[in-house]
């Protein structure tokens, strides 16, 4: 196992601090809301995006449509566009099966460290980068799997009362928080809360993709006003 | 929940399947090639801009109660932003958001 991979992996190790309650969460209130195991291992490993997965899970509670749900949750996955388009002056090069497997393990995560890993250091060999892209991914993708089977299983064993039912809005706030960094972030959700609140009687999962949409423009065109100011 | 079995399998595939696409996008297919930066704008939002507008009606009118304001969920849910505002700790805002749903519904019974 080459220097760069170990290295990704010591650098990924901390994250399970996050990933282990988080995993376990999902696969808890994936059994509870009626999901089988295997339909609960399905998201994590073929999804392997745990806000996507909690919306979806959220939407599918309420009964939305298909597509609704689908919009989404995907929508939710649309900030990994920009990670993949961050990755390619680093990772382009390689060859297509190793970007193909890139892809698949291109989370939050291993993105983030790879990102400030490669900027520290741009004169790294690139298959040195291929494996400590790899690196991180090894704590932190496994576990996802690992830790959301164990929360399938003692999902079952948990009994209703104990007020699951507002994890996922526990989550997502606590999610939210720390990612308010700006003004446009914070305008942007305030947008978000008052829309989906006025569309609330919409079709379930419609207000929300409206709002969302809203969102997205009020916090691009603050960031251009402030740019334009600053300038 | 009322989905059959195949659907859902149809949304954990497509699901699975479309954010294959968007995290493959750059590094599979379009190549070195910059994103416009009224694109990159938008993306910088996603986030913020959907989880909140989920969050905002669960916290007012939670299932749970029927659709009633519930006093216990929403002093939580209070207390899990305070929590990741004041520490940008996501773990710390879960556990206090948590511990208060638990407090609260002890106490207003």
């Amino acid at each position: 196992m080459s220097a760069s991979f170990l290295r990704g992996l010591r650098d990924g190790l901390p994250f399970l601090l996050v990933i282990v309650p988080f995993a376990l969460l999902f696969g808890v209130v994936g059994t509870e809301a009626g999901l089988n195991i295997a339909q609960v291992m399905g998201f994590s490993i073929l999804v392997v995006a745990g806000a996507s997965q909690f919306a979806a899970l959220q939407l599918m509670i309420e009964n939305a449509s298909t597509v609704m749900v689908l919009v989404t949750a995907l929508v939710v996955n649309l900030r990994m566009a920009m990670y993949s388009a961050a990755l390619v002056p680093h990772l382009g090069d390689a060859p297509l099966w190793q970007r193909a497997c890139i892809a698949y393990f291109n989370v939050d995560q291993t993105y983030a460290l790879s990102q400030a890993r490669f900027e520290d250091d741009p004169g790294l060999a690139l298959p040195r980068k291929v494996a400590y892209f790899f690196g991180t991914a090894a704590p932190v993708c496994p576990a996802w799997y690992a830790i959301t089977y164990v929360g399938a299983i003692l999902g079952g064993a948990i009994p209703p009362e104990y007020g699951l039912d507002f994890a996922v809005p526990i989550t997502f706030l606590a999610l939210i928080a720390p990612a308010l960094k700006t003004l446009a972030h914070v305008l942007a959700a305030l947008t978000s809360v008052a829309l989906a609140l006025v569309f609330a009687g919409l079709p379930s999962g419609l207000g929300l993709i409206l709002a969302a949409l809203a969102a997205m423009a009020v916090g691009a065109r603050v960031e251009l006003w402030q740019e334009r100011r600053a300038a | 929940m009322s989905y059959s079995d195949a659907e859902i399998w149809l949304i954990i595939a497509a699901l699975g399947i479309g954010t294959y696409l968007i995290r493959f996008s750059f590094l599979g297919l379009i190549g070195n090639r910059e994103l416009p930066p009224w694109v990159l704008r938008h993306l910088r939002y996603t986030p913020v801009a959907v989880l909140p507008g989920m969050v905002a009606p669960l916290a007012l009118w939670p299932q749970a109660t029927g659709g009633e304001t519930d006093p216990a969920r929403l002093l939580a849910a209070l207390a899990t932003f305070a929590v990741g505002l004041w520490t940008k700790n996501v773990i710390a805002a879960v556990a206090g958001g948590i511990a208060t749903l638990y407090a609260a519904q002890y106490l207003l019974g």
